[in-house]
């Protein structure tokens, strides 16, 4: 077997490759949304599939996602595996009555008669000087809903292990892919594509001993950064990139935190009802004993999400991460 | 800086004009016949195939017998609720008997009959409204997807599951059942844009029963008739007597088949009446007057074709009273099922979240577990 070259490749093509691949091994994939054939999508993550597959596997749709969702719901129901893409972050709220009503809860409804595998990709997140609309970050919104697995890499390895398993799941996946991620790249070879990366697994990025970030998509390159920053001023950091929000990696979580007595949630979404208040509450029911300090949590503001011009104060940095990682430093009464 | 001083001001204004433009279909065709379509008691009677009159008046005075039935099980409380479809018994089993085996239906909460018609069982039909598990049926067996109490919701699926279906090669045809409410919904709205766009082989049926819950059509829309609606997608749209049982089959009938060859989507509107409450938590004399039900029920859907039945000699005393001995027979068997109290197993409540359980749901599960076991132990 000759190994391709390995060459640098952007999360958007991993993405794509993904789709691909799932497209020609199983024949009753269909991707659909507004925008994903002739144009290849506003980010190109379709580009190629409508004329390689044809349109009716990779279908443009009229603009409407109730309706795009709603119908293949149907046909998810005939036996297909629809790929669904939202476009944006803010434009899948019309959806959410077809995903938190039947989406979500067509196989606990029909006693496990009736499955729906379908993937919803999602762009979302800010940083890329989007206008509004466009840049919100809507997971609590889907990890509130059960029947829903919730997934977002954070590496184009994963990009692609990821989305072929949630292309394969026999369950609904909502897809959450980081926007200002789409163009990092990385040594990646799109001739020998990375493995499937099971769902529910986080993975520790970088092994620390003094205090444990725990993130996920955007803000994982992040606290890399922060932790490189942190080494500097004595701080041995460890990133745990959750990968997957539903099903919780409790597990990897708690043995990381247990490890090293600390931990900060870092994520732009809203700190208030965030994911960042059920993860810092998951860590302090299980790792109560062997916290040094409170469970900390770095958000974006509970505000609508900024304009473009202000963004960069309302996304949590690596100096607001390194600010929390200082206040780990606690003392009983402080 | 004045008018004079922009640039090219001096030219003379001379406005482009915009490319040739024409409407993508002619849309005369489309448009609904502006009075109901009807047979019964009608020359177009004469053409009705006597078989299907008769098994359309065995399912009506079945339907109708069922909808008592359902109503009474509410009052003793076996039932959480009864969307009951007196009145509009027609429109229930004609479409279920449109229908061939291989399609498919998509139901609202208020169709019980229409699936009960296509071959359902009774009791089965009613899990839903029952309290016991939300739907009582495999869907992929009798071909209905499960009652569907969000409005409108349903149909954007049934355009899906009939384009999956053409995709395949298959001839299935998908219809979708909908109310006058529904109708303002915007599920409704892309649900018909699709299928017209798609060309999906998909039948809506409104019945149109005159209230959402109290709020009459005058206040749901402005159009001229639901079946106007069509139009505006570039689909055909039927206006239909909801009571006259062989003209909602008729008019299903053409559009299932004209479907089936593809010709695409068509929307029918079926006017109708619902005689009962809106359920047993409603209170119809709030919102409506008695003589106007008392209107409707003159044209009881039942009486209608039973009278083009007898009068044709199809139908005499006998018949009708087998009809109502069967119908009786189905309401024995819905009592004692309803009677007969369901057991469910609390464990259930997490065996169909996910294909696979995730940790926390098996944590969860343990702890109900041991509930239980304690509550077993304390008995």
């Amino acid at each position: 077997m000759t190994t391709a070259a390995v060459k640098p490749a952007s999360m958007a093509q991993a993405l794509q490759r993904a789709m691909r691949d799932a497209m020609a091994e199983d024949p009753t994939v269909h991707v659909m949304g507004e925008d994903v054939g002739t144009l290849g999508g506003v980010f190109r993550v379709t580009d190629g599939l409508a004329k390689e597959f044809g349109e009716d596997r990779c279908t443009d749709t009229p603009l409407a996602e109730a309706g795009i969702l709603g119908t293949a719901v149907g046909m998810a129901m005939y036996g297909l595996r629809p790929v669904v893409e939202m476009q944006f972050d803010a434009f899948a709220y019309p959806a959410f009555e077809q995903l938190i009503s039947h989406v979500a809860r067509m196989r606990n409804r029909t006693r496990g008669g009736m499955p729906l595998p379908i993937t919803v990709r999602v762009p979302y997140g800010g940083g890329i000087g989007g206008v509004e609309h466009h840049s919100d970050s809507s997971e609590a919104y889907y990890m509130a809903t059960p029947g829903l697995h919730v997934v977002t890499p954070a590496t184009v390895d994963d990009a692609y292990g990821l989305l072929r398993a949630a292309i394969a799941s026999d369950d609904p996946v909502v897809f959450l892919e980081p926007k200002r991620l789409y163009w990092s790249k990385a040594e990646w070879s799109p001739d020998a594509p990375s493995a499937v990366e099971p769902i529910g697994r986080a993975v520790v990025r970088r092994p620390g001993r003094s205090a444990t970030l725990i993130t996920y998509g955007p803000s994982v390159p992040v606290c890399m950064e922060a932790a490189e920053a942190a080494a500097a001023e004595g701080w041995d950091l460890e990133v745990v990139d959750l990968r997957s929000l539903v099903p919780f990696d409790d597990e990897t979580v708690c043995a990381s935190v247990r490890r090293t007595g600390r931990a900060v949630v870092v994520h732009e979404s809203t700190g208030f009802g965030g994911p960042g208040g059920e993860i810092a509450a998951r860590v302090t029911e299980r790792c109560f004993h062997h916290l040094e300090a409170p469970v900390l949590r770095v958000a974006g503001f509970d505000i609508p999400y900024p304009p473009p011009m202000l963004e960069r104060h309302h996304l949590p940095g690596v100096d607001r991460v390194l600010d929390a990682v200082a206040r780990l430093q606690w003392e009983a009464g402080s | 800086m004045t008018v004079q001083e922009l640039p090219g001001a001096a030219a003379a204004y001379r406005p482009t004009p915009p490319p040739a433009w024409k409407p993508r279909t002619d849309p005369a065709p489309l448009l609904p016949d502006p009075e109901p379509y009807r047979v019964l008691g009608t020359d177009a009677a004469a053409g009705a195939d006597p078989e299907l009159l008769l098994r359309l008046y065995a399912e009506l005075v079945r339907g109708r017998r069922y909808n008592a039935q359902a109503t009474a099980l509410t009052k003793q409380g076996r039932l959480a609720v009864y969307p009951s479809s007196t009145g509009q018994e027609a429109c229930e089993v004609a479409a279920a008997l449109a229908l061939e085996e291989r399609d498919w239906l998509f139901p609202s909460y208020r169709d019980t009959l229409a699936a009960v018609a296509r071959g359902l069982d009774p009791v089965q039909a009613l899990t839903l409204l029952r309290g016991d598990w939300h739907t009582g049926y495999d869907p992929h067996e009798h071909r209905i997807a499960p009652l569907c109490t969000p409005l409108a919701t349903q149909l954007p699926h049934a355009v899906g599951l009939a384009h999956a279906a053409r995709l395949k090669g298959d001839d299935v045809v998908a219809l979708a059942l909908v109310g006058d409410g529904g109708s303002s919904e915007g599920d409704f709205h892309e649900a018909l844009n699709f299928a017209a766009v798609w060309q999906a082989p998909v039948v809506f049926l409104v019945q149109n029963n005159g209230f959402a819950i109290s709020v009459p059509l005058a206040k749901q829309t402005a159009a001229p008739s639901l079946a106007h609606k069509a139009v505006g997608y570039g689909m055909p749209g039927r206006l239909v007597d909801g009571n006259d049982a062989a003209a909602v089959h008729e008019v299903l009938a053409d559009a299932v088949a004209r479907a089936r060859r593809g010709g695409g989507p068509t929307l029918i509107e079926a006017v109708t009446y619902r005689i009962e409450a809106h359920t047993n938590a409603d209170d119809a004399t709030r919102y409506r007057v008695e003589s106007e039900v008392e209107a409707w029920r003159a044209h009881d859907p039942i009486r209608l074709l039973e009278r083009e039945l007898t009068e044709r000699g199809l139908l005499d005393e006998d018949g009708i009273r087998a009809a109502a001995d069967a119908a009786e027979t189905m309401a024995a068997q819905l009592r004692d099922g309803m009677n007969a109290d369901p057991v469910l197993d609390p464990m259930d409540l997490f065996a169909h979240v996910y294909a696979e359980q995730t940790s926390q749901l098996r944590e969860q599960a343990a702890q109900l577990r041991a509930e239980l076991d304690a509550e077993g132990e304390a008995r």
